[in-house]
């Protein structure tokens, strides 16, 4: 007895819907690219067009003003090493991206998140998405990129948007649902309307776990932005790439440390950023 | 309380079932079944039931009941931040149950001002700004509300504090702010739900005393609500007696503790100091005999001897009481002769008002007892309290 079950072809499903996409949405698609493209270039060369010496200056003193001497101290060491290892315009290619990839995240994650907090129904079709977003291996993304916005730094950026976008979404409806209810019962009755209400009260209540979920979300763009070298994104990700191409594991390290680096500035100076506005 | 005060709010047939088949319920409440057995039945909680009353402008008004008892659902759906399910709440000639969305944002804005229990404050805004929050929702320009948060904060006595934020204060200043955001707003009637609970005792007392005070200097319409018995009948011109989401009794404190409507209302108001709420005018008695001020020293001592008196008030023509005189000035002045009793009179005797309540007369019957005069605002004498009567109507009113 041997029953003959047809493998379902969820594969080939998945590629002709992506098929469809790409050539009935190439318009959009090519637009999209190039408006990226445009802005990706106009920021790395406004980075690039100042001096080492004066980005490291304005960071440090950024991360003086914001959290205090230690973090200065580490910032300067740092990038003073990024520098010193001759990857000072790779590090730039990887923070534009960052850069690009987390405001683009933001962008459409805080509608989206506050939209899951007032509905119930919204929360309940998004959240398994998110759940598929974030579980979902990072590299699968890289590939239906490829066809939508071609090999390069834009393919990158909506992969690491896909990937990225999640922990802003969540952590946005998080912050708005915790805030106390009798607050909102306080805002109901005094007479705010909707907005109102979001505006004056929920919004800036959940002001640090939002900032939270940018902090995060700027740590998933990073690590992504690093893969995303597989499909042509510049920066220490390429780096990282041809190191591995060619069996050199040291200078593999040098990227990795610069990345590395890159991350805990990031990191630090967003949780500062957070945290600041709490005790405020 | 006088008949001549307008009603401000009309609250009629008022019920709220919190479930989701409402109409089986209030039918099984209409056959008279009650609210355990309805939640029994059909698993809807009845949570008011035929509520009926009438808020009187510039009054205090307690809603006094347990936890469970529905008084937190009634006063949240006078401002329907809770929907009731039937019943009528009329403010201002609209129909609160009927107003559309936009509409309950304007009722809510131009008549309802709230009080939270544990304050409520906005933690991101400082003491100004939350004071300012009803009218900067309404679209008050900058310059006026500023102004209007100002005054209210004066009001509870928060000057200087308008740049602090509220977790720089203490629960009683918190609340104070709670209060000030509420009168800033000049909405036409104070919601209080449980304004003072969390607070401890002391202060508690304070805020009790200010808010009788303001009360009676502003004449907002407030209504309070309350678990705590003492407070109802502290602060409260009338108060609302609610049990399982009924009205027991309704009715001004001395009522209340006087005449309680049932078994429940009396088992409630055993354990409170009676002292504090019943009225002097309820103790006096009539005074059985008094001196006018032209009567001679023999008159006056013959009026003594015939009361068995000690001492006798003395009173001119239009019943003014001018003083007391004491029955050995009188003999003696007598004895020599003297045919009037003016220079005799003692004008430093205990007095009190007929709305005073009974504690405030204690520190009167230490050293000499003369019986106190309780006189109105004309200095009529209305009649006299001796100490006995005063330990009779508390014990009496102890038993009932």
């Amino acid at each position: 007895m041997d029953f003959d079950i047809p493998r379902i072809p969820l594969g080939n499903w998945i590629e002709s819907g992506l098929d469809f996409l790409t050539t009935e949405f190439s318009g959009v698609t090519r637009a999209i690219s190039r408006g990226t493209q445009s802005g990706i270039n106009l920021l790395n060369d406004g980075l690039m067009w100042l001096p080492e010496w004066a980005l490291i200056a304005l960071v440090v003193l950024l991360c003086w003003k914001l959290s205090g001497r230690r973090l200065a101290i580490g910032g300067l060491a740092g990038l003073a090493l990024i520098w010193n290892l001759g990857l000072w315009n790779p590090m730039i290619q990887t923070l534009t991206l960052v850069v690009i990839a987390t405001l683009v995240a933001i962008v459409i994650a805080l509608p989206l998140g506050i939209l899951a907090a007032v509905s119930d129904r919204f929360y309940r079709v998004i959240m398994p998405v998110l759940d598929f977003m974030q579980t979902m291996p990072a590299f699968v993304y890289l590939i239906p990129a490829i066809p939508f916005f071609g090999i390069g730094s834009v393919s990158g950026i909506f992969a690491t948007v896909i990937f990225s976008m999640p922990p802003a979404i969540r952590f946005t409806t998080l912050g708005i649902r915790q805030v106390p209810k009798d607050l909102i019962e306080a805002a109901d009755a005094y007479g705010s309307t909707r907005s109102q209400k979001l505006i004056k009260v929920q919004l800036p209540l959940s002001l640090p776990t939002l900032m939270g979920g940018i902090n995060q979300t700027i740590m998933l763009a990073l690590s992504m932005v690093v893969i995303a070298a597989m499909i042509g994104a510049n920066g220490l990700g390429s780096e990282v790439w041809r190191a591995i191409q060619r069996l050199r594991p040291g200078e593999g390290f040098e990227a990795g440390i610069a990345v590395v680096i890159m991350a805990m500035l990031l990191d630090r100076l967003t949780q500062s950023l957070s945290g600041s506005k709490k005790t405020k | 309380m006088t008949d001549t005060q307008q009603t401000k709010i009309q609250v009629r047939n008022l019920s709220k079932v919190f479930g989701d088949d409402a109409k089986k319920a209030l039918k099984l409440r209409d056959e008279g079944l009650n609210r355990a057995q309805i939640l029994e039945k059909t698993g809807q909680t009845l949570g008011l039931s035929n509520i009926n009353f009438d808020v009187r402008e510039g009054e205090l008004l307690v809603i006094m009941g347990l936890s469970g008892s529905g008084k937190s659902t009634l006063i949240r759906c006078l401002n329907r931040l809770i929907e009731p399910t039937e019943g009528d709440i009329i403010i201002g000639g609209e129909n609160i149950p009927q107003l559309s969305d936009k509409a309950l944002l304007q009722c809510r804005r131009r008549h309802f001002s709230m009080v939270f229990q544990n304050f409520a404050l906005f933690p991101h805004r400082t003491v100004q700004m939350n004071a300012e929050y009803g009218l900067e929702i309404r679209g008050v320009d900058k310059a006026e509300r500023a102004e209007k948060a100002k005054n209210a904060l004066k009001q509870v006595g928060l000057e200087g504090w308008e740049h602090a934020y509220p977790n720089q204060l203490s629960g009683g200043m918190q609340q104070r702010v709670g209060l000030a955001r509420a009168l800033a707003n000049d909405a036409s009637v104070l919601l209080m739900d449980e304004a003072f609970s969390a607070l401890d005792p002391l202060i508690r007392r304070d805020m009790q005393q200010e808010l009788i005070e303001l009360q009676h200097r502003m004449k907002k319409t407030t209504i309070f609500i309350t678990h705590d018995l003492d407070e109802a009948l502290h602060i409260g011109d009338r108060i609302i007696l609610l049990r399982d989401g009924e009205i027991v009794q309704i009715g001004t404190p001395e009522e209340v503790l006087t005449q309680p409507a049932d078994d429940y209302v009396a088992r409630f108001t055993e354990g409170v100091d009676r002292s504090r709420v019943v009225t002097s005018r309820r103790v006096m008695r009539p005074v059985r005999a008094t001196a006018h001020h032209d009567d001679g020293p023999r008159t006056a001592l013959r009026k003594m001897s015939e009361n068995a008196l000690d001492s006798i008030y003395v009173v001119d023509r239009e019943r003014k009481l001018l003083g007391i005189v004491e029955v050995d000035d009188v003999d003696e002045a007598a004895r020599a002769g003297k045919d009037s009793i003016q220079e005799l009179l003692i004008t430093d005797f205990p007095h009190i008002g007929p709305d005073e309540p009974l504690a405030t007369l204690y520190p009167m019957f230490q050293g000499k007892s003369y019986p106190v005069a309780v006189i109105d605002d004309q200095q009529r004498l209305l009649g006299v309290i001796v100490k006995g009567a005063v330990l009779e109507q508390l014990a009496q009113t102890g038993e009932q």
